[in-house]
Order: structure tokens, then sequence, then C-alpha cells
């Protein structure tokens, strides 16, 4: 660059910036503040932002009364389990999309994306019955089916994307010394796009463990993850802010902590690979 | 080189996959079809009987469609446009040299990992509450009467907490996207005399414009289809003040077991989808051949 930047200009930008990214970030700093407080601090006028007398009494209480290591682990199986089946359905189909392009690639791709593009109420009705009749309504086998072909073009196509950077000749190497398809895809492919398949495995945890739209209308106890049974908070009886923010701060850390790695592969896999 | 053999198994590796997506997109939809031709309560098992058109009649002559549809289109507008203007803004800060840049990007991404129930919570609770959240605190000590947001304008304060659930997902790809930007290209035009305002305008933007159209149409997608915030938060009302589509559709068919006019409300709404859609798919389609 040849225009230099001033210190002054770059503090003034520094300061704007920080004062920005505090506002936006603050109603999550503030469930987190909330949670340690007791339920009378948590209602309090004014508000005190530090200097509070600090407890871990919401989440005893959160732990125990409310079945919240159970939700919790609903949430666990229901987004890493929908989450690796997809990879696993998903990673021969983008080998395919990849490395053996054919004149109908794109429209398969494209249709893939398309399937994602139906708004879920479209197909809700149906969706309850067949659940109904089979016996899958409150289920986590129901509930990881349903986010699995929900995030399944997502994760083709992330992979593909992914795929699309490795030098085809590397995969046709391998192919001539006589590795087999499932060991060229094991032993060669697999450990070459590593990085790519992670970063796909983490953004799909991340948009399975939010997503609620089925998690809500197809499970109401025993099999809710998280975000169903945050919910249920929204008919409160007494105090319960800080109760509130214990179990919203548990129910986000995780993927809060997982979010802020995946940053980069989040604007590829969301626009399909349309913004780098 | 693709031989015939490595077609066989192309096409092999595949097809679990298009199975699988082609099932979960005819069967259900389907489904939908078939019922938004009959006449089909939950509360009456075996009282079906086919019934035409009556069902799209009925949803599409009923007030309530009407008020949905505008809600509908005033959240998508509303959040598209708190989110891309402030998205280009804050891109453009973020773009600037500044320490500790990586722990403010870290603040902004935030809100998009909380999922939808959280942040509505804590939004309506929190914040929107008009006795003990700290907007009305706040109102409170400057001497003013709390507002109650919920139930004075539920769909603008919906709106503002969905705004700031996608502002950070509008920011980060604008942000990508800048950062991609050639400096060179910026040094000519500063060089050629371009003021910031000129360069902005005949550098940047043209090159966010892709951008920009791309993060309007995925947004498009998700929003039309806010359920949590809307559930969590007004239930919709008062009234229908804060009815969607699809929270429209959620409660006929869900709430009143009107299986028959809840999918005749589904097909209307993958109708609109699809036109949104096909723009989106239209952009992306583009960019796969490049």
């Amino acid at each position: 660059m040849a225009r230099k930047t001033t210190t002054a200009r770059k503090a003034t930008v520094t300061m704007l910036a920080w004062t920005i990214g505090f506002i936006i970030f603050f109603p999550v700093l503030w469930t987190i503040l909330t949670s340690f407080k007791t339920e009378g601090e948590a209602i309090a006028a004014p508000p005190s932002f530090l200097f509070f007398d600090w407890t871990m009494e919401n989440y005893l209480t959160v732990n125990e009364r409310s079945d919240y290591p159970r939700h919790f682990w609903n949430s666990v199986v229901i987004s890493v389990g929908s989450t690796l089946l997809g990879v696993l359905i998903a990673i021969p189909a983008a080998w395919s999309l990849a490395f053996v392009p054919g004149r109908r690639t794109k429209d398969v791709l494209m249709w893939m994306l398309s399937t994602k593009m139906m708004p879920a109420v479209g197909v809700l009705v149906p969706m309850y019955l067949i659940f109904r009749d089979a016996g899958l309504l409150d289920t986590k086998t129901g509930l990881v089916g349903v986010l699995t072909l929900i995030n399944l073009p997502i994760i083709v196509w992330m992979l593909y994307t992914y795929f699309k950077e490795i030098p085809a000749e590397i995969l046709e190497a391998a192919r001539m010394d006589g590795a087999s398809l499932r060991s060229e895809i094991l032993y060669v492919l697999t450990p070459m796009a590593l990085p790519g398949i992670a970063s796909t495995l983490l953004l799909n945890i991340i948009l399975a463990w939010n997503e609620a739209f089925w998690t809500l209308n197809l499970a109401a106890a025993k099999a809710a993850p998280l975000t169903a049974f945050i919910a249920s908070y929204s008919s409160p009886e007494g105090l319960f802010y800080a109760k509130l923010s214990a179990a919203s701060t548990m129910a986000i850390a995780p993927i809060l902590i997982l979010g802020w790695f995946s940053q980069k592969q989040l604007v590829r896999g969301l626009t399909f690979g349309a913004v780098k | 080189m693709a031989t015939q053999h490595s077609r066989t198994v192309a096409r092999l590796m595949i097809s679990p996959a298009v199975i699988l997506l082609l099932l979960w997109m005819i069967v259900p939809l389907a489904m939908t079809l078939y019922f938004s031709f009959l006449r089909y309560n939950l509360l009456m098992p075996g009282m079906e009987e086919w019934a035409g058109f009556s069902n799209y009649r009925y949803f599409l002559t009923d007030p309530a469609f009407f008020t949905a549809l505008r809600n509908t289109l005033v959240l998508v507008a509303g959040v598209l446009l708190i989110t891309v203007i402030g998205g280009i803004l804050l891109a453009l800060l973020l773009d600037q040299p500044m320490w500790g840049q990586g722990i403010v990007r870290i603040l902004v991404i935030a809100p998009f990992f909380v999922m939808p129930t959280v942040s509505a919570l804590v939004w309506t609770n929190m914040f929107m509450n008009p006795v003990n959240g700290l907007f009305a605190h706040a109102a409170k000590a400057l001497g003013l009467q709390p507002y109650d947001f919920l139930a004075q304008s539920p769909l603008l304060s919906i709106t503002l907490i969905v705004a700031w659930q996608w502002l950070p997902f509008a920011t980060l790809i604008l942000l990508t996207a800048l950062q991609s930007l050639d400096s060179e290209q910026m040094e000519a035009a500063a060089m050629d005399g371009a003021g910031p305002l000129s360069r902005f305008i005949y550098v940047t933007m043209p090159h966010l414009t892709r951008s920009v159209t791309v993060v309007i149409l995925i947004q498009t997608i998700f929003l039309l289809s806010v359920f949590a915030e809307i559930l969590v938060t007004t239930n919709g009302g008062p009234g229908t003040a804060s009815t969607t589509l699809t929270y429209l559709v959620y409660v006929q068919s869900m709430l009143q077991f009107d299986v028959g006019g809840g999918a005749a409300g589904g097909i209307v709404a993958v109708i609109l989808a699809n036109i949104v859609a096909i723009f989106l798919m239209r952009m992306i389609g583009k960019n796969l051949q490049a």
C-alpha cells in the first residue's frame, strides 16, 4: 500500500470497531453474566454489570431440575449423528462429481441445491404424519434422518468444492499403481481432503445443532434437543432470568467455540462456493 | 480420463445421495399436494373426502393470508435492509487496519452461532420485557415510559431479533469479498485522483455487487422459513400481527389439525419460495461454469 495509515486513524478505527463489536456481542455477554447472578440480581434495577455476588447456583439448579443433561446429549447425538451420516453418504457422491465429471454434473449439483430451497413448512404435514405412523415422533432416530436429508446438499456441495482443488492426477497415479477404488478414496483422497472434510463436519454440526423447525415440530419431550428444551422457557413461572441464562449459556457455549474456528469455512459453505 | 467403467462406478457412488434426496423431494411434496385437495382434519379421522380447490380458495381468501403475506414481506425486507446496509458498513470498517481485528471479528460473528430459540428468549425477556428488560430499565433511568416492544410492535421486534442473528452472516461474506479486492486496483484509482467516495462507488461497489446478491438470495431463502423466533416470542400475535406465511401454515396444520388447509398453504409457500430460488440458482449456476 502506498497510502500510509496514520496512527491516529488506526486508533479511531480501532475504537469504533471495538465499540460496535461490543454492542453486537453484548446480548451474548449479558446472558453469560446473568447466568452467574441470583434471580433477584438478574432483574435488579439498575442492573449491576460485574459487581454482584457470582454464583454457580443456577447451573446446578438447571442441571438437577430439568433433565438438562439428557437434552444436551440429544443435541449431541442428533447433530453429530446426522452430520456423520451425511458425510458418509456425501463423500462418494462428491468424489463422482469432482473426479468423473460428465455432461450432467452441473445439473445434478444444481438439482441437489434446489432441494434445499424447498421451504420446510411445505412438507410439514406429510412429514408429521409419516413420523406419526412410523413411530418416529419424538425419537432421535427420526430427527437424525430428517437433519441428514436437510443438510445433505450442503455437505455434498462443500465436499465437492474441496475435492475440486485436489489434482485428479494424484488419484490417477494411485489407480495406476493398482489401488482399488475403496483404497483410492480411503487412503489417497480422504487424507488429502481432511481439512476440507473437517470444516464440512464442523459447519454442519453447527447448522444441525441450531436447527429449530423440525426439532420443534417433531420432538416434544423425550428426544427434544436443546432448541426445543430452551423453547419451553417461553412460558415461565416466577423468577427465571438467571436460570434461563444458565440454560442458554450451556446451550450456545459449545457451538460458539466451534463456530469461532469455522469462520472461513462458513462463508464458503453457506454461499455454495459463490463467495470464497 | 473417464472410461466407461469409471462412469458406471461414479453413477453407483452418487446414487445413494441422489436417491435419498429424490425421495425427500418427491414423496412428502406429492403428499402435500394430494392433501391440499382433500377435506382432511386430524380430529375427524376417516372423514377425508375430495375437496377440489376449496382448500386453496379458503386459504387464499382468508384475511389472515393477506396479513401473513404482508408480514412475511415486511419481515424479509426489513431484515434484508438492515443486514445488507449494516453488513456493508461493518465490512468496510473491519477491512481497515486496526488493532485486534481478529477479536472484533469474533465478537461480530457470535450472534450467528446462537440458536434461534435462545436468541428469541434472551431478547424477549432480558431486553424487550417492559418490566424487567434492560431497555425498560434504561427508559426508566432516562425518565421515559418503558415500551412494550412485543405487544406494541411485534413484527418490528421480531425483525430486529432476526436482523441481529443475520447481520454477522452478511458482514462475514461481504468482508470476505472485500478482502479479495485487488489492492492495486484501489491504488490505481487513488493515483488517478479518485477520492474515497468515488473509489467506493466505482471500485468497491461493483466488486461487491455479486456478493450482495448472494447474501440477499440466501438470506431470503432462510428468512422465508423463520419460525422459532415467532413461536417463542409472540406466537404470531397479538391476533395475527406477527404471523408469517410459515407460521400460518404451522397454526393451521399443527394447532387446528386442518391437514388439507395447511397443505394448501404449504404449496403456496413452496411456490413463493421457488420464485426466489430460481434467481439464486441462476447466480450460483453462472459461477459454476466460470
